[in-house]
């Protein structure tokens, strides 16, 4: 029989299939994912690096206001979509636009929060993708929310709620784990630790051995995996998927990655700290690694190289080409989706707004 | 049997029961409202009827509920949620201004959020600390919330039975001093909808503005000054978002003098945005400056304190004998 915390303690190291010289371990709970989604991840990889650093240039030229870039997470943001199903949810943050679009969802859309051109860009229906949360935490209560409902209609349905680390120390992400006990909802709570919260480092947050073991508190399954290591996360997750989809109740993954850049380009990493901080992680890039270990087994030939390049070609051009220096807008459109019927007092300040524009237009 | 003598807290719960039947994705959550069936007895019956998936109690964390109403309503359910008294859904202002407030217009309309945040508010029971608050300013200066406050047995039923329907998200403020005031009611006999005014009494010489606890109040003084020789009119709000300009100026503008009676502080409140937009309005219709009848700027009293704080028949009567009558 297993005890409670061999049931809900995550393991005493991160779980690490493929090491960041690109050597792969056994575990004995884990098993390395098979060719197919090493190969397929790794393509994934290469697109969402050309995304963030693409998106981050667009900002630099202000095409963008302003974005968090996940250059390193690139690994945690594949994996969260990759083990979902087509019916399944998707609960982002800011920082999870490479997540979003390779959940499927257009990448113009994605970045409409960023351009500034509206505050969400895309159909959350349409993939099932919850709109990127600023206020942090508040998108977890939601996804519970959102889980239960599937439940409730006989639904297999699973929801996967990203977090950061700085956002477990919100009270909603407590509130979130709980209800999501309680109610035997199959969420996926998976936190990306990248050490920081702007500038506050993970010691201010909490000082739990690790963020897997804020499971235990509410009877819920923690677990933790590299951040950097495709392999490894696609196992964690995929295990807390199944267990979630097969009713065993919310799962808590926490991924083990650094934030390499600063918070946004607004931010002056430099400020709060070091250099030689960064360099080791540097090493522990997500894509060199796997590029490694799939090189020694023969798997990357020049066509997935080619592929996945050309891939990430596409995405970068359709960055470029996307986002026009200036979008359109439309002002009517700040009275039009407050409620389904329009009040009257929206009514009268639109055409207030209307009247002052065809001022300025004589 | 449709006509019945019954009070605010039994038409709740009736247009409850009404809704659940109606529609199997109304669910009703909150804490106690359960077994207990609410500490006001609002959701009395409910888990028995219709199951505890139906009517539930959740962990106590208000910004939990909340925002798993946001969840389940974006998922095709349409949640009625009990904040158990209006001081306690303070924990919840953050889903409520950032998420359900703004979730529709985020994303163009492409979510909708048909949930109901029911509130027991306001004074007059002689509540402790927390117990008493009127929150609605709050609610109501937030884009994208509607706020509905009955002051009728009739109403009760008739507001909650729309604001589940609604596919947007109401805060529902239910005045608890009112909760136990019977009324002769016929349940399918619509009272007009969510965004209506209604003018509660007629009189040619000034009108009271008010909602929800301080209706019964205005009628009161009203009364009193009927027998004085005034004749006053009073508009109940019932909604004050969507706010129904065209009844509360129709009815300023025959009178030409106006009292707005309210429990909540009156700086930076809905009354104060009344008097700002009947004056706007109805300038020229005016006699005198509008009056003010609210709470003052002080936290909610104890209970041996309340009846000062309280709008009272009294101090209406007195703002009404301030609108310059000498000069007409
Ligand atoms: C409720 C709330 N408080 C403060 C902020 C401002 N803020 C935005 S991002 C951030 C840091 C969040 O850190 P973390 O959760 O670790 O996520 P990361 O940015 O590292 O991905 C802060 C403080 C916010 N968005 N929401
Ligand atoms: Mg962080």
């Amino acid at each position: 029989m297993t005890t409670v915390e061999e049931r809900l303690l995550p393991s005493a190291e991160p779980v690490r299939l493929i090491d960041q010289d690109g050597v792969q371990h056994d575990h004995p709970s884990y098993q390395l994912p098979h060719r197919e989604a090493l190969v397929g991840g790794y393509t994934e990889l290469i697109k969402g690096r050309r995304f963030n650093d693409q998106a981050s240039a667009l900002v630099r030229q202000g095409r963008l206001a302003v974005y968090p870039s996940s250059h390193g997470q690139e690994a945690c943001q594949v994996a969260a979509t990759m083990v979902l199903r087509d019916g399944d949810w998707l609960f982002p943050t800011y920082r999870d636009c490479v997540s979003i679009v390779s959940r499927g969802v257009d990448p113009i859309e994605t970045l409409t929060l960023l351009r500034g051109d509206w505050h969400s860009g895309y159909d959350p229906y349409a993939r099932n993708v919850a709109p990127q949360s600023t206020p942090l935490a508040t998108q977890l209560t939601h996804a519970v929310g959102v889980a239960h409902a599937a439940r409730l209609k006989g639904e297999d349905t699973v929801v996967m709620a990203l977090c950061g680390d700085g956002a477990t120390s919100e009270g909603d992400f407590h509130e979130a784990l709980n209800f999501a006990a309680v109610f035997h909802a199959p969420v996926v709570f998976f936190i990306q630790n990248n050490e920081y919260a702007i500038s506050v480092p993970l010691a201010r947050q909490t000082v739990a051995p690790s963020l897997a073991h804020k499971g235990i508190g509410y009877g819920v399954p923690g677990e933790r995996a590299d951040g950097n290591d495709l392999a490894g996360l696609l196992a964690v997750l995929g295990q807390a998927v199944k267990k979630a989809r097969e009713g065993e109740g919310p799962q808590l993954v926490e991924a083990h990655t650094y934030r390499v850049q600063a918070h946004t380009n607004a931010d002056d990493a430099t400020r709060y700290r070091e250099d030689d901080e960064v360099t080791p992680w540097l090493e522990r890039d997500p894509i060199k690694r796997l590029e490694t270990y799939l090189n020694e087994q023969g798997w990357l030939d020049d066509t997935v190289r080619e592929h996945a390049e050309a891939m990430a070609d596409q995405v970068g051009t359709q960055l470029r080409d996307g986002l026009m220096p200036e979008p359109e807008v439309d002002p009517w459109e700040l009275f039009a989706h407050l409620y389904t019927e329009q009040t009257q007092q929206l009514r009268e300040q639109a055409a207030f707004l209307r009247d002052e524009l065809a001022r300025e237009e004589v | 049997m449709t006509h019945m003598k019954i009070s605010m807290a039994q038409a709740l719960n009736q247009a409850l029961r009404d809704a659940m039947k109606a529609d199997d994705t109304v669910l009703m959550f909150g804490e106690d409202v359960g077994a207990l069936g609410g500490v006001f007895r609002i959701t009395d019956g409910l888990t028995e009827e219709f199951g505890e998936d139906r009517c539930f109690d959740t962990p106590l964390a208000e910004s939990g509920i909340v925002g798993m109403a946001v969840g389940l309503a974006m998922n095709g359910m349409r949640p009625v949620v009990e904040m158990q008294f209006d001081a306690f859904g303070y924990p919840a202002f953050e889903q409520i201004v950032s998420h359900v407030a703004k979730m529709r217009n985020r994303t163009r309309g492409k979510i909708t959020l048909p949930m109901v945040i029911r509130m027991p508010y306001a004074g007059g029971i002689g509540g402790v600390e927390h117990h008493c608050d009127s929150s609605e300013s709050y609610y109501a200066h937030t884009p994208g919330l509607t706020v509905v406050a009955p002051a009728t047995v009739a109403d009760a039923y008739t507001l909650l039975r729309r604001a589940i329907e609604l596919p947007d998200p109401v805060v529902f403020m239910e005045p608890k001093k009112l909760y136990w005031a019977k009324e002769e009611i016929d349940l399918t006999e619509g009272q007009p909808g969510i965004g209506t005014a209604v003018v509660r009494r007629e009189g040619a010489d000034a009108t009271l503005i008010a909602y929800g606890p301080t209706v019964p109040v205005a009628l009161e003084a009203a009364e009193v000054v009927a027998a004085e020789g005034r004749q006053l009119s009073v508009v109940d709000l019932r909604s004050i978002v969507p706010f129904d300009d065209e009844t509360v100026c129709a009815a300023v503008r025959r009178t030409g003098r106006a009292v707005v009676v309210a429990e909540a502080s009156g700086f930076a409140s809905v009354s104060s945005e009344i008097v700002a937009r009947v004056t706007e309005r109805c300038f020229h219709s005016l006699a005198a400056p509008i009056r003010r009848v609210t709470g003052f700027d002080i936290p909610y009293p104890p209970p041996k304190l309340e009846k000062y704080q309280l709008p009272g028949v009294d101090r209406i009567l007195d703002a009404v004998d301030d609108l310059q009558w000498e000069d007409s």
